[in-house]
């Protein structure tokens, strides 16, 4: 390379994360036939991702912890026992022979959401009945309203003595430490506070918390590698969140940030830009890391039952507009996965450069949007949930017909579910690679 | 003046209204009437939101707006003085498995402002308790709500609990939320699927037959 990143193109940065994801250096196929089956499924990718006709239609299957029950498993046993993870997850790859692998790393190590007390999820087992299918996030007000400039002048220290205390039971001891703002050469009293028994309690939790990710990491990334080795691509280098969702979500919930909308529009506009340079920030490290050019947004509180058009003009699109830009600028493809339905923001959404992102529907009339937006963006969904869960493949099959039909004419489509599905018959997901197969053929 | 805290509500005009009813109790107005009037004032947030002119920021607001003005009303109200007719009972919950309340609480608001006595159960509701409500209340309609997909079983499993208790032949069930729909409705044998808190309005008003 003669150009140093930061002179290329935002299109030439994007057509260098793609080439390293379809060509990714150092990785060695467990055969030829794997690494050509690996070259296929990125490109098949790529192409439907940046507008173009692919060789089929892609499936991005819905099946975040299906490999659990899949396997014979459950969530609580794979989140404590990483060798059953690797199993059941190596299980699933092997027999779907999907377009992606499915990461094991959204299953979250129990043992270090033990060694902290975390407090924002109930999981199986924690909260949750032993054989829930999923942790569910526990809403709250872990910001308080009066707390906004103290987010504002510096997210580092709120986050590490005010938010972590919270949300972790073990890091009580962090509300001890003074901000290392007033951090002093004249080093007399300055390690003092670290001295404090339940400073040293909560940081002794916190690297037992590490010590346990590290253990799960390694299995994550084995596995990871040998899909990588059986020519299975990962679909996402990371996740990221609408800066009014890390808000809603995150810190103030959802009562919270709906009063906040009236009483303190200026501190949430406040707050949400300064989140913005942080989401770019790790957005841009995940897909560095990870060699994939896909970064995740999982859009929840911006949804059409959640606010109005007039809101989500004001409060949502904006600061996710901007992060949005900037990642497209780095030659990231972010993948917008709205949640609910997004029937009354088609109009809005539209302002983004032509294949700048892709949109991920759960229940937004997909039809419609190929009409609206779909020469604009790649767009992926929506076979629904209840259908996956309860249906039969031939209705499955045939709802995928459809899909595949309309939304995938002229290529710019990923088939996929609206939501991800936990349970429930195997045959009902392969039903969708085989309609892909079967009707999802683009002639040459 | 009456006709103002009306409005003022309905407008979401938080210090006005606060002033208002400080105002009127101090001059020794009757407190069941600022009440009346809240009602009315609610009644037509419920009307923006089911029109699509009002969202979840509103009803939100609106409802701590409301909080604030009962807290003043309530030295004042005396005991056991009903303050309206209601239409009937009506008892909604989150299944078991499932923990997710901002819909739920969107019905609960939209049942109340239209005339409904609701007992909310809250969240993560085993079977066993949607039973004992329903016997305790001898409510004619239960509304089951779930976000997440565990939830169609949780629904299928209550549907069942009340039917071996005895209690569903004179019971409609509703459900809605999340992923829910009509093959979820089916699976779970409930007698209606409601796409939002509108359609649990209407749903309910139909059961009890009023319009």
């Amino acid at each position: 390379m003669t150009k140093q990143w930061a002179e290329l193109t935002p299109s030439e940065k994007r057509e260098e994360r793609f080439k390293r994801w379809i060509s990714p250096p150092g990785v060695s196929f467990a055969s030829p036939q794997s690494a050509k089956a690996y070259k296929e499924r990125t490109t098949r990718l790529a192409r439907a991702l940046q507008l173009q006709v692919p060789d089929r239609v892609p499936v991005f299957l819905p099946a975040e912890f299906f490999a659990a029950s899949y396997a014979g498993t459950n969530l609580r046993t794979v989140m404590y026992d990483y060798a059953e993870l690797k199993r059941a997850w190596l299980k699933f790859l092997n027999e779907f022979d999907a377009d992606t692998f499915l990461s094991p790393g959204m299953v979250p190590p129990g043992r270090a959401l033990d060694a902290v007390d975390y407090k924002l999820y109930r999981w199986p087992g924690h909260g949750l009945g032993p054989n829930a299918l999923s942790y569910q996030a526990v809403e709250g007000e872990y910001m308080k309203a009066s707390e906004y400039d103290a987010l504002i002048k510096d997210p580092t220290d709120f986050w590490l003595r005010i938010f972590l205390p919270r949300i972790c039971g073990a890091f009580e001891g962090f509300t001890q430490i003074p901000s290392l703002m007033s951090f002093q050469e004249i080093a007399t009293v300055s390690f003092v506070p670290f001295g404090l028994p339940d400073v040293q309690a909560s940081f002794q939790a916190l690297l037992e918390a590490g010590r346990e990710s590290m253990k799960w990491l390694a299995v994550v990334i084995e596995v990871g590698n040998a899909a990588m080795a059986a020519g299975y691509p990962g679909m996402a280098g990371g996740l990221a969140k609408a800066p009014f969702d890390t808000l809603g979500d995150t810190l103030r919930g959802t009562q919270g940030i709906m009063m906040d909308i009236f009483r303190r529009p200026d501190k949430v506009q406040a707050a949400m830009e300064r989140l913005v340079p942080l989401v770019i920030d790790s957005a841009v490290a995940a897909a560095d890391f990870s060699n994939t050019p896909l970064i995740f947004f999982p859009l929840h509180k911006g949804a059409d039952g959640f606010m109005s058009v007039k809101q989500f003009e004001t409060f949502y699109w904006p600061t996710l507009k901007k992060v949005l830009l900037a990642l497209v600028n780095e030659g990231i493809l972010p993948v917008l996965f709205a949640e609910g339905s997004y029937n009354k923001r088609l109009d809005v959404i539209q302002d983004m450069p032509k294949g700048s992102v892709a949109w991920y529907f759960d229940q937004t009339d997909i039809f419609r949007a190929k009409k609206e937006i779909g020469d604009k963006y790649c767009l992926i969904g929506n076979v629904p949930t209840s259908l996956l869960m309860t249906g039969k493949p031939q209705g499955v099959k045939a709802h995928c017909r459809k899909l595949i039909e309309v939304c995938g004419k002229d290529g710019g489509y990923i088939l996929a579910g609206g939501a991800n599905i936990d349970e429930g018959n195997p045959d009902n997901l392969r039903a969708m690679m085989a309609a892909a197969k079967e009707y999802g053929t683009y002639n040459k | 003046m009456s006709e103002d805290l009306v409005n003022l509500l309905a407008d979401l005009k938080e210090e006005e209204v606060l002033a208002q009813v400080k105002k009127r109790l101090d001059a020794g107005d009757d407190p069941y009437k600022i009440l009346d009037e809240t009602s009315k004032g609610m009644a037509i947030v419920g009307k923006r939101f089911a029109g699509g002119e009002y969202f979840l920021p509103e009803l939100v607001y609106s409802g701590e707006v409301l909080k604030q003005v009962n807290a003043l009303l309530k030295p004042k109200l005396g005991a056991g003085k009903a303050a309206s007719k209601k239409i009937g009972k009506v008892v909604i919950g989150t299944v078991a498995g499932d923990i997710h309340d901002i819909g739920l609480n969107i019905v609960d608001f939209m049942l109340d402002v239209n005339g409904f006595d609701v007992t909310n159960l809250g969240v993560d509701v085993p079977k066993e308790k949607f039973v004992e409500a329903v016997k305790q209340t001898k409510a004619p309609v239960l509304g089951l709500s779930g976000f997440l997909t565990p939830a169609f079983d949780a629904m299928k499993e209550t549907v069942e609990a009340l039917e071996k208790a005895g209690l569903r032949k004179n019971l409609k069930i509703m459900i809605g939320g999340g992923q829910m729909d009509d093959e979820v409705r089916k699976y779970a044998k409930a007698d209606a699927y409601g796409k939002d808190a509108m359609a649990a309005v209407s749903l309910s008003k139909k059961w009890f037959g009023v319009n």
